[in-house]
């Protein structure tokens, strides 16, 4: 059985550590907030000029100061801090940021990354994707292993204009997770959603990929 | 020397002309300079290059200078929020440049810090680098973005004293700060207009060089875009 978006974000956050800065896309990646294990300590960046992203406020307690990149009322915690918006990218493009967690359109086997436009419809553009793909240490997109279409998400390359090239360190979809070597090339199976076998994830993926032994 | 003006409207006294370049702060609509903003559209200024993150919500923020037709270009890194926006651009009356939106403050700040290029790895290899030098420094390839500066830049800041000197509030910082440095002139609305002194030296964001005009913008509606809230369990 596939995994839930639930289950990919609880995945996801396996990728975290203790004294990690980390960023969170818009989506799937969200929710790995809910899943940061009891005793670690991770500060979350938000690119409009925040480290240390509290939960939502209460009724009433909104405030139109205090948001996020995705433009939700948030909170503070008490190790907060605030910054304009060249600082903030100051962090993502010098490399402070130890991990980013984004969704994904497409992703190629390189290690490139599709996320912003789609040609022909409308572009509501990239946002902080682009410098957050360049700049941060290591990054991890959570998507859909097949578009609603049924259509391969996971090529050899992407078709859509890019987001960043060689930039995607690891996959996580709802049929497994792949390590992606993007400097040297080669793709890894390493872990497979219950029930789900290679042959499913061959059918359904066009990139080329070595299964981790002990998979297959 | 007197910084200070007694509205909006007064503040923007022998700025405007058509065709020029704006800047305007505010992270979607936190932030925003809502009374300059309402203020540069009762001018009626128009063929406006607005430089801003974003391009307000349909019928507030630079939304309601998408109504009036005043801008004729917007530099942005996300404008999703704004179906007036779309109809315009899809119907070929509006331009649009989308920058990274890191690359989008690292061009404003170099805009007010004198610095006309530098080098970035953000957008490599994208539509982003088509047609700009791409260099490489130690082993990676990065592309050159060049400065932007504006005509005026309006800034809307949480308190502000006599002096020009601001204090931003949370995440209402945002594009506020850089761009108060990369205005010829860069007027600022706050919340709360001091005399010297209230402020404490050592807690100002922005110094008052950058702030040629300030304005106490009064009532503020600070509308909220996206209110998210959790249950009280």
């Amino acid at each position: 059985m596939a995994w839930t978006r639930d289950e990919m974000a609880a995945r996801a956050a396996k990728e975290l550590s203790d004294g990690f800065y980390v960023n969170l896309g818009i989506g799937i990646p969200t929710l790995v907030a809910n899943y940061i294990p009891e005793g670690m300590h991770v500060t979350l960046h938000s690119e409009n000029g925040m480290l240390g992203i509290g939960p939502f406020p209460y009724e009433g307690e909104e405030d139109p100061d205090l948001i996020n990149a995705g433009k939700q009322t948030v909170t503070e915690l008490p190790q907060s801090s605030y910054f304009d918006s060249a600082a903030s990218f100051g962090m993502i493009r010098g490399g402070h940021i130890n991990l980013a967690i984004l969704g994904a359109m497409q992703v190629a086997e390189n290690g490139d990354l599709a996320n912003w436009m789609i040609p022909g419809k409308l572009v509501k553009g990239m946002g902080g994707a682009m410098d957050l793909v360049a700049g941060v240490q290591r990054v991890v997109v959570v998507m859909d292993h097949n578009s609603k279409a049924g259509d391969a998400k996971f090529l050899k390359a992407c078709d859509l204009p890019l987001t960043g090239t060689h930039v995607v360190d690891l996959l996580i979809t709802d049929l497994g997770v792949f390590e992606i070597d993007k400097k040297d090339g080669g793709v890894t199976l390493t872990e497979l959603a219950p029930d789900v076998t290679v042959d499913v994830v061959r059918e359904r993926t066009e990139a080329n990929f070595e299964v981790a032994a002990g998979l297959a | 020397m007197n910084k200070v003006f007694p509205d909006a409207t007064s503040a923007l006294d022998g700025l405007l002309f058509d065709g020029m370049t704006l800047m305007a702060g505010g992270f979607g609509l936190c932030g925003v300079p809502e009374h300059l903003t309402e203020a540069l559209k009762a001018s009626g200024v128009k063929g406006l290059t607005v430089i801003s993150n974003n391009a307000g919500v349909d019928g507030d923020g630079l939304g309601i200078l998408l109504e009036t037709r005043q801008i004729a270009k917007m530099i942005s890194s996300y404008v999703g929020e704004n179906k007036l926006f779309e109809k315009q651009y899809l119907d070929g009356d509006l331009e649009l440049e989308f920058n990274p939106q890191g690359t989008l403050a690292e061009r404003i700040r170099a805009g007010g810090a004198g610095i006309p290029a530098f080098f970035t790895k953000t957008g490599v290899g994208t539509l982003v680098a088509e047609g700009k030098e791409v260099r490489n420094f130690d082993g990676d390839d990065y592309v050159m973005e060049s400065w932007l500066k504006s005509d005026v830049s309006i800034v809307k800041a949480w308190k502000g004293d006599t002096e020009g000197n601001l204090i931003f509030r949370k995440t209402a910082r945002n594009f506020n700060a850089p761009m108060a440095t990369a205005g010829k002139v860069t007027i600022a609305e706050v919340e709360e207009l001091v005399e010297p002194g209230s402020l404490h030296a050592d807690e100002i964001h922005c110094p008052g060089i950058f702030v040629q005009r300030i304005v106490d913008g009064g009532n503020y509606r600070k509308v909220i875009e996206k209110r998210t809230t959790r249950p009280r369990s």
